[in-house]
């Protein structure tokens, strides 16, 4: 054999990764081969591949279990690592986790955003002195994953496990989309459970896909095939910029299509009565440019990319469909994640309100919603993007302010007419303020007391009062609001501030 | 069968459909009361309620059962 014709040879049998045993396991489970999800996720291929012959005296380590290299997706070099299941289960060796650090060293470098496509079964014990413990060790992963967070979009696909160390990997990137199924994450996998501290569970309860991305939060975008999840990541990176110097690129603007009822028409005057803020949503951005995040999640709060006029926008708007639209931890979590995503990329943000407060009672009280509500306003209060706010109906109490109300420094506060701005709603404040006079009175006066009071209340906070104290900047028609934002963001676009001078800030987590 | 759960702490305000009446997913089955708000409940599954587990002006929990839909 000719030495090119064994590089030939070795590079054949490297690219096909592990046995034939596990490709066919593996394609029973809908999962591709790790080069396949690769040519799917860039415009053309691989461009550059590192390490290539990582391992390569081992013929059963074909590149380590890894794969790593840059390529473009949406014409924009993106850095990878892709783990292949095929190659020791995509476990982590000394030389596998070499290369996820050396690839992460060149996103620093090149400041270039850094995809993660997950599918391993955690580290290999075997190796463990080589690969756990030491400056090189897989710790040094997720160090390297800290330090560009918002330098660089940080995003993971997850297709395998992501077990025990390996689910930090995910925790630290910026998104993760999971495929139902085959997707899970946890520090312990249900065996270890068992034996550990007696708990008898499944591996989806534990740790799958649909949990994570309704119950716990851990997980974004929930997805049925591996192609799906890989066509929403190229989508989500059409929104950033490669890194945290530069602004998104603009995209040809699309019409809102037309729609039988406006505004005016699907949001119900009654402030109790419930609406669909994606109803709301559709009227205001360019058509089908909705990217949504933790739709299953905390679904009290919508929180989305989207572009209006061709510009990246996040939007967090609350829902009164779920929940009344009341702020929850988890949904203070959910938009404080989110607002920091977008302020780390130069995203500018518009926050729909229609908020009756934070949740009270016993039981939010001992998950500290305190703490979560307070984390929700520090994310906000902090951005130095182009922040508008625009109160759709109620803005009760902590509720104003955690929707960057006018106290927050948007750069503009407007108003529907029909707006509502007040410590809380008029029905509780009259029985607040007025329960000793209310319990006084002969029962059948009662109720035209309480109307009496309450319509007192309500001339009290009128939208022109507020408006007149220069409160809110504008009350607007509803129906020209797309236009009012298309106006407003292009000249705040021109923003450039500092929050404060420091270190960093000491974070209510 | 699926139970339909309340999503918050509130006050049952209406309900909205009958026992063996048939449901669709996504149709309100109660309507709760909590912060002063509206909070619709709806079917995660179509199918015929089987029980209704509250009654109207009932206080209920997170999580506790509403309705039965078989």
């Amino acid at each position: 054999m000719s030495y090119l014709e064994e590089l030939q040879e070795r590079m054949r049998k490297i690219e096909k990764g592990g046995k034939d045993k596990y490709h066919k396991s593996n394609e029973e489970k809908g999962k591709l081969f790790v080069r396949k999800r690769l040519e799917i996720l860039f415009d053309s291929g691989m461009n550059i591949e590192d390490a290539f012959f990582a391992n390569c005296l081992d013929d059963d380590l074909p590149s380590d279990g890894v794969v790593t290299g840059i390529g473009k997706v949406n014409n924009q070099d993106v850095c990878v690592m892709a783990n292949d299941s095929t190659v020791k289960a995509g476990s982590w060796g000394k030389r596998t986790v070499e290369k996820i650090l050396r690839i992460q060293e060149t996103a620093m470098k090149l400041e270039l955003p850094m995809i993660y496509l997950v599918d391993s079964a955690g580290a290999r014990i075997t190796d463990q002195i080589e690969m756990f413990p030491g400056r090189r060790g897989a710790g040094r992963i997720f160090h390297n994953q800290i330090k560009l967070s918002g330098r660089v979009p940080q995003v993971c696909l997850l297709f395998g496990p992501s077990a025990a160390g390996g689910a930090y990997i995910p925790a630290f990137c910026d998104i993760v989309i999971m495929v139902d199924g085959n997707a899970s994450m946890y520090l312990g996998s249900p065996r270890m459970a068992e034996k550990v501290i007696g708990e008898k569970v499944s591996l989806e309860e534990m740790g799958g896909a649909v949990m994570h991305c309704s119950v716990s939060g851990v997980g974004d975008v929930l997805v049925k095939t591996e192609e799906e999840a890989i066509h929403y990541a190229q989508n989500y990176l059409s929104y950033f910029p490669a890194n945290f110097r530069s602004k998104p690129n603009n995209v040809e603007a699309k019409p809102v299509p037309a729609f039988e009822k406006s505004i005016t028409d699907i949001v119900p005057e009654n402030q109790n009565a419930p609406f669909n803020m994606y109803d709301l949503i559709d009227r205001i951005i360019d058509e089908g440019s909705f990217c949504e995040i933790k739709k299953k999640f905390a679904a009290e709060l919508i929180t989305g990319l989207a572009r209006i006029e061709g510009s990246s926008v996040g939007i967090i708007a609350n829902q009164p469909r779920v929940k009344g639209g009341v702020l929850f931890t988890d949904s203070a979590d959910k938009a404080a994640k989110f607002i920091q995503l977008c302020d780390a990329f130069n995203i500018p943000l518009l926050f729909l309100t229609d908020v009756p407060g934070f949740m009270i009672g016993t039981k939010v009280e001992r998950q500290g919603i305190i703490r979560h509500g307070a984390k929700m306003l520090s994310a906000m209060s902090e951005v130095t993007v182009p922040k508008i706010s625009v109160i759709v109906r109620k803005a009760y109490g902590a509720g104003l302010y955690a929707m960057s109300g006018p106290a927050f420094d948007p750069d503009c506060c407007l108003a529907f007419p029909n707006a509502q701005i007040a410590v809380m709603g008029p029905e509780a404040a009259v029985n607040a303020v007025e329960a000793n006079k209310i319990a006084q009175l002969p029962e059948e006066d009662r109720a035209a007391f309480i109307k009496q009071k309450q319509d007192e209340y309500k001339e009290n906070i009128d939208v022109y009062r507020l408006a007149s104290e220069m409160v809110i900047d504008a009350v607007i028609d509803p129906n020209t609001l797309r236009q009012e934002l298309v106006n407003r963001f292009s000249v705040y676009a021109a923003k450039n501030v500092t929050f404060t001078e420091r270190k960093h800030g000491v974070y209510p987590v | 069968m699926q139970e339909v759960k309340a999503s918050m702490a509130g006050n049952v305000w209406k309900i909205v459909v009958a026992v063996g009446e048939q449901v669709e997913e996504g149709q309100d089955i109660v309507i709760l009361e909590s912060m002063k708000m509206e909070i619709p409940i709806a079917a995660e599954a179509s199918g015929v309620v089987k029980e209704l587990k509250v009654a109207e002006g009932d206080f209920v929990n997170d999580e506790d059962v509403l309705a039965v839909i078989e």
